[in-house]
């Protein structure tokens, strides 16, 4: 549970909180002795002990990131198990990253791409958090922690949820390269997007990002508007054409914007791109519509236009002689620097609960991935197990998180087991040093 | 009684003043501090004076592009919201006799109001896709043979959202000032052998300018301040002056987006200045 400094560390805030409301009256000092020997007596159960939950029963803490990773299901669980209150906040992106560095205090436990840990960590509003503090660390894949997994070294470009995850120190505000105690995020959530297509309309197998740009395909393709993402899934476009070999896809220079950015203009202006999306709903509509038959689409997406009936297929693009792959990314949870005394004590007991495996499985069943399959797996029936993380046959009807039957019996997930997946990531979602030039080229495609 | 009259004057605008000071005027100067900025490029802002967020801004083809993708989905708006709130209008005001009904039709106008405006778009999409309404429609009927694209994620599409969402506010302001046109005006005009044609041409839009204008300028700045229903409507495949420095914020540009902003608020104020030289709306209103 917790350790002896840290209980002790409590106790003393807590007594120091009460001496600063109110006198130090014989109840408060009960209070914190009574905090301290429960603590040290600890127990089984996951959250936390009896008087400690008295300690905290008014605490507040605010989790804010975007809808697809920050959500109110699991923070309702929370709430329940942990016995302190946790209210979910959710923005896009760019909201969310720019909340955090202008409103620090507005946020405790910040949501947190590899990008934006950076950025957070740069500005100095997140605090390092203690590696042995995690209860699960050793438990996760070795993709974060390492870098590698079974002796495959994980592709950096892009920003790498490992290249993102150390600091030097507490209050480091640059990353470090290489293990240390102290991290910027907990991860929480990741998966590895690619192409979404309707197979009755393709008519055959995809399997290549050049598909999308395939001229057969005019008037009929969707790309991803955002924009620091969307020009890598261009990128992989015209680098699986074999028109362009790109340094490093996730920080391109100036040139390679530019060709980019061009490329992408000829083909609007060729009459190629039905549409471009921003949001997980506009890319249901437009292939459950028929506006487009291929696009940059994300897998819960494509399970969402399944569940209409409508047959949609996630391309496999493992890999091949340098080209392909998937666009990976990955969401962690940040403390804020604010947080300190009994509500940092329950930022940490609420991180540790995140990796205790309810919300693994969750999120595991609109098919995304936890950092820590090991205790997802507690909480998941042997045939989600097999179907969502080893890509076996489904032995019986999945079903989504909220119970809304999903795959029939037999279904084999598109892109085989998450090793296949992940071992497959090519790049990883960024904000590039050249982000100002980009975005500026990007509206050039846009206004085209 | 000079300065009593002052005082009393200053009494009157001090609510609307202490009110506009600190949450419109101070933000605005903070913007305005912002783009002499110079940016860190994660974030931060350097309190060095430049004028190279101008520059650049001024410098670019794209802001230029921006301004014409966005004056032509205004000036389209603009026109259509005039043609349907003005007809509109006249007829509740000259051809409905009741002015209890005429009343309750202007009400009947606000109905759609009552939901909210994203739905009002969203709604537009099964309607004109390629699967839609309007083409299964025109496919069934042999019109046409392959379904129309134009019709949605297009210019066509962000016009329709705009003027569906936006003619209210051209119907409120003119039915306003027609409805203070005097009928025997009208009548005097008929009896001298004025033909309807003439009397509108002469009397009742000339008369009903304020309306014109105050509608004008809700339409005007609410389209060029929007970037949503470009953004949903177009599919993505038209950018628009807010959308654009919206994206710069997104990765912490903020003096490029703070000299973009002050651009468009120049922009805007001078569109609205000149329609105020064209029609003096103080002295219609106290007509």
């Amino acid at each position: 549970m917790l350790d002896d400094s840290t209980a002790s560390s409590s106790a003393l805030a807590c007594e120091k909180d009460s001496t600063e409301q109110k006198a130090l009256t014989r109840r408060s000092l009960l209070k914190a002795g009574a905090a301290l020997a429960g603590a040290v007596v600890g127990s089984e159960v996951i959250g936390a002990p009896t008087i400690w939950a008295q300690e905290i029963k008014d605490i507040e803490l605010r989790h804010v990131g975007v809808s697809y990773s920050v959500v109110k299901a699991i923070g309702d669980q929370a709430s329940k198990d942990l016995g302190f209150k946790v209210t979910m906040q959710n923005l896009d992106t760019s909201a969310a990253i720019n909340r955090f560095i202008t409103q620090p205090n507005s946020v405790d436990i910040a949501d947190l791409e590899g990008w934006q840990a950076k950025l957070a960590a740069r500005r100095g509003v997140i605090q390092g958090i203690e590696a042995k503090r995690i209860k699960e660390f050793d438990n996760f894949l070795p993709i974060f922690t390492k870098g590698e997994i079974d002796g495959h070294k994980i592709p950096r470009q892009g920003i790498s949820p490992y290249e993102a995850l150390y600091l030097e120190k507490a209050d480091s505000t640059q990353l470090h390269d290489g293990v240390t105690d102290w991290l910027t995020n907990v991860p929480q959530v990741y998966n590895a997007d690619s192409i979404g297509y309707r197979p009755d309309l393709v008519g055959h197998v995809v399997t290549e990002w050049k598909e999308l740009i395939d001229p057969k395909f005019k008037g009929k393709a969707a790309i991803l508007d955002v924009p620091a993402i969307g020009i890598m899934d261009a990128a992989l476009c015209f680098e699986s054409a074999g028109l362009i070999t790109y340094g490093n896809k996730g920080n391109m220079t100036k040139q390679e914007i530019d060709f980019t950015c061009n490329k992408l203009i000829e083909l609007k202006k060729a009459g190629h791109f039905r549409a471009t999306w921003t949001t997980f709903d506009q890319s249901v509509q437009l292939m459950a519509a028929g506006e487009v038959v291929i696009q940059s689409m994300w897998s819960p997406a494509v399970a969402a236009v399944r569940v209409k009936q409508i047959p949609c297929t996630y391309a496999p693009v493992n890999i091949k002689n340098g080209k392909e792959g998937y666009r990976g990314w990955c969401n962690g949870m940040g403390l804020m620097k604010h947080l300190t005394g009994k509500k940092l004590d329950a930022a940490y007991e609420y991180m540790n609960w995140y990796m205790s495996g309810w919300q693994g499985a969750f999120v595991s069943r609109y098919g995304y991935y936890s950092p820590v399959p090991s205790t997802a797996k507690k909480f998941m029936t042997p045939a989600e197990y097999a179907f969502w993380y080893e890509g076996k046959p489904a032995p019986e009807p999945v079903t989504d998180p909220y119970g809304v039957p999903m795959e029939k019996v037999g279904t084999v997930r598109d892109g085989g087991s998450f090793l296949d997946r992940v071992t497959n990531i090519s790049c990883w979602n960024t904000l590039m040093d050249e982000a100002a030039y980009m975005n500026k080229r990007w509206n050039d495609f846009k206004v085209a | 009684m000079k300065l009593r009259r002052n005082l009393t004057g200053w009494l009157y605008v001090s609510p609307l003043m202490l009110v506009l000071l600190p949450f419109f005027v101070a933000p605005l100067l903070v913007v305005a501090a912002a783009s002499f900025f110079e940016t860190d490029g994660f974030g931060g802002l350097l309190p060095n004076f430049t004028l190279q967020n101008y520059v650049d801004v001024l410098s670019s083809g794209l802001t230029f592009n921006l301004y014409l993708a966005t004056v032509k989905f205004t000036f389209f708006t603009w026109f259509f919201t005039l043609i349907i709130g003005f007809f509109v209008a006249y007829f509740l005001v000259f051809h409905v006799r009741n002015q209890l009904l005429a009343i309750g039709l202007f009400l009947l106008c606000t109905v759609p109001f009552w939901t909210s405006n994203i739905i009002r778009m969203i709604s537009w999409i099964p309607l004109l896709g390629k699967e839609g309404l309007i083409n299964s429609a025109l496919l069934a009927t042999g019109l046409i043979h392959e379904p129309l694209e134009i019709l949605l994620y297009s210019s066509v599409s962000v016009v329709i959202a705009y003027v569906h969402q936006l003619t209210i506010f051209m119907i409120v302001p003119i039915f306003n000032s027609m409805a203070r046109i005097d009928k025997r005006v009208v009548e005097a005009a008929l009896d001298a052998g004025a033909s309807r044609f003439d009397i509108m041409r002469l009397i009742i839009v000339p008369m009903a300018k304020s309306g014109i204008a105050l509608g004008s300028i809700f339409v005007i700045s609410i389209v060029m301040g929007d970037f949503f229903v470009v953004k949903v409507m177009s599919g993505g495949g038209s950018a628009s002056v807010v959308g654009a420095f919206y994206e710069d914020i997104g990765v912490l540009q903020y003096p490029t987006a703070a000299a973009s902003a002050v651009l468009l608020t120049l922009v805007l104020v001078a569109v609205i200045a000149l329609i105020l030289r064209t029609v003096d709306i103080r002295r219609e209103i106290t007509r």
